[in-house]
């Protein structure tokens, strides 16, 4: 509308510490509105942390942030009337019913009772939920509170909708409604920054995608870039003899055109291939060379393959630390 | 479950297309709104009530016929006084649920969203506090009720019980706003009722609720004198049997405006601090 248009999101430099833990270690974004704008990251990258302060729910410790240029500390109330958000704990209230759950918040929102009830019904409705509309909360399958945990987020559509790992855990039935409802909010103007561990989601829904790691950006661009950057698919092979492997390594990194990653195992190896046709051409060649693979595999690269490409090393493997402190606080 | 969800696309989209942008909430919108969500909750776990119920009941039995008889004379004797002062103690043990309770609250999910939301936050606490009055109501019904069914007889007829109620009410609310304060603070619901308990039994028992003061030593009828619950037992004894003086009410009234004046601010603060930890 007004020009320039102002950034959905804005940060610099943004910090967030507990104790000695860098949960956000200096993050620098910018979404612009209308997209899916996707953060992705393992367990601990401070992905919720992040969230929590643009949101408002928590107070930086450094740096700053804007949400359609109001500052989250010093404009909170400007920005609670632009955002919404979906925690990654169900944040609706268990001791009501779900109709009940959006009844509040359209109330809270400044809804009267009649608006706020038909506005209740109405995206019950949408969603699916109306043969449980009366029934508690707690009674709700993790799907079924997944969407009515979205739907109290959109009583008043809000202009930029925080989802906080919306589909983790959920069946794959569940994960592609919550694709659906994502698509649509979109397609109704609202910008949404979600979280996930899965390179799939981000792929199938953003537009932009930021990979955190300990607190820090470590790629961002639109999912080509990024997919350009890690390979389209993930070629695996195993040999049944592993004498051959210099062989293969030389005869698939020509063919290829890409580097070859010997694994632990003497028999394996494997690369991030940009083109798939190649992938054919190339298990063509080894056959010819009488080099027999015991099996191989051909799959899209994970988010561990994302962060062996982006890091070098696995992401497991950094965030152990984290992982297990959590586990004992 | 299933068919309903394939049109799940296009009809959220149509919803979506309403860009309306309600006037913001007033803040006693906002807190009826919260104290609408306490008595839905309240009516789907209707087995609270046991508890308002039976808590009052079995001090009232316990106590008549435990030392009605030693303190004196006898039961119905004791009755007379201890009545309106049992009625204090029902109503400050509901206070401290109160302060259970909104650490429940606080700590789930739900309360992450409240926050987010561009509507007078204090409401949160306070809706949960004017819910508290009906609490109040029942357990302080439930006492006289049963005084007056083993033989109490307040001389100043059902309006003074009735005044006695409102006073007692609106001291309970002041007193909430102490529990509401650790309630936001505390971790866990178990540490409230156990900082709670230690607040507010050596109260109790250092009040004119169970015996004339008289009788202690003058260094603890001081202390009893400036126990804000004597001011209610006396206000509540002189408003039920009828003698009330202007005095007797009103302490109980300035001690409950004390305590609001204090507490309330203060539980409001930590609250607020609480969103941003
Ligand atoms: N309230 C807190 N107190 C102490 N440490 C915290 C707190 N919240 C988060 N952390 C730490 O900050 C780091 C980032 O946590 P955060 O929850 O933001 O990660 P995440 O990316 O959301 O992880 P997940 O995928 O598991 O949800 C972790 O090491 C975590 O242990
Ligand atoms: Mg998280």
């Amino acid at each position: 509308m007004s020009s320039p248009p102002t950034l959905a999101i804005e940060t610099s430099g943004l910090r967030k510490l507990f104790g000695q833990t860098k949960a956000v270690d200096g993050i620098d974004l910018r979404v612009p509105p209308g997209i899916v704008y996707s953060v992705l990251g393992p367990n601990g990258a401070g992905k919720s942390t992040l969230i929590r302060m643009l949101a408002t729910l928590l107070r930086p410790d450094g740096g700053t942030a804007t949400v359609f240029g109001h500052d989250v500390v010093r404009d909170s109330d400007a920005v609670r009337r632009r955002i919404s958000v979906t925690g990654q704990y169900a944040s609706v209230d268990d001791a009501l019913t779900g109709l009940e759950n959006l009844v509040l918040m359209g109330r809270l929102q400044g809804y009267t009772w009649p608006k706020a009830r038909q506005r209740a019904g109405d995206l019950m409705d949408a969603f699916g939920l109306t043969h449980a509309a009366g029934r508690l909360v707690s009674t709700y399958s993790g799907g079924m509170r997944r969407r009515l945990d979205i739907a109290a987020s959109i009583v008043v559509s809000p202009d930029l909708l925080f989802l906080d790992e919306p589909t983790t855990g959920l069946d794959p039935r569940s994960r592609n409604q919550v694709w659906d409802i994502v698509r649509a909010l979109l397609a109704g103007g609202t910008t949404i920054l979600l979280t996930t561990q899965y390179l799939d989601e981000a792929d199938e829904l953003a537009d932009r995608i930021a990979v955190v790691d300990q607190g820090t950006v470590i790629a961002e661009g639109t999912t080509d870039e990024l997919k350009a950057s890690v390979g389209q698919v993930a070629l695996h092979v195993r040999l049944r003899d592993p004498g051959q492997r210099d062989k293969a390594e030389d005869l698939l990194t020509q063919e290829l055109g890409v580097p070859v990653h010997l694994e632990g195992d003497p028999a394996e190896m494997s690369a991030r291939v940009e083109d798939n046709s190649r992938v054919l051409q190339a298990l063509g060649a080894l056959t010819r060379a009488s080099i027999e693979p015991a099996e191989f595999s051909v799959t899209r690269p994970s988010l561990d393959e994302v962060f062996l490409t982006l890091t070098g090393h696995k992401a497991d493997d950094q965030s152990a630390g984290d992982a297990g402190e959590e586990a004992a606080a | 479950m299933t068919s309903s969800i394939e049109h799940v696309d296009d009809r959220v989209m149509a919803i979506l297309v309403t860009h309306e942008r309600p006037p913001k909430a007033s803040p006693v919108s906002a807190t009826i709104t919260h104290l609408w969500r306490g008595i839905m909750a309240f009516k789907h776990f209707p087995a609270q009530l046991i508890d308002i119920i039976l808590l009052p009941a079995i001090f009232l039995l316990l106590f008549t016929y435990l030392f009605g008889g030693a303190f004196a004379g006898s039961p119905s004797q004791y009755l007379q006084f201890f009545l309106p002062g049992i009625a204090v103690q029902s109503v400050i043990l509901m206070t401290v649920y109160t302060g259970t309770a909104i650490n429940t609250d606080i700590n789930k999910g739900v309360f992450d969203r409240f926050r987010t939301l561009p509507f007078w936050q204090p409401a949160a606490i306070a809706g949960n506090l004017v819910g508290d009055v009906l609490r109040y109501l029942i357990a302080l019904t439930m006492t006289i009720g049963m005084g007056l069914a083993l033989g109490f007889r307040p001389g100043g007829g059902i309006l003074g019980v009735l005044a006695a109620m409102g006073v007692l009410i609106v001291f309970a609310f002041s007193v909430s706003w102490i529990f509401a304060a650790i309630g936001v603070v505390a971790s866990v619901p178990e540490r409230v009722s156990g900082t709670s308990m230690i607040v507010i039994y050596p109260l109790l028992f250092m009040s004119n609720i169970f015996v004339r003061p008289e009788t202690m030593p003058s260094w603890m009828q001081v202390l009893v004198k400036v126990n804000p619950l004597s001011h209610a037992a006396t206000a509540s004894r002189a408003l039920m049997h009828g003698t009330a003086g202007f005095w007797d009410v009103m302490w109980a009234l300035i001690a409950s405006l004390v305590i609001t004046v204090v507490f309330a601010p203060l539980a409001v603060r930590l609250y607020r601090s609480k969103n941003t930890r």
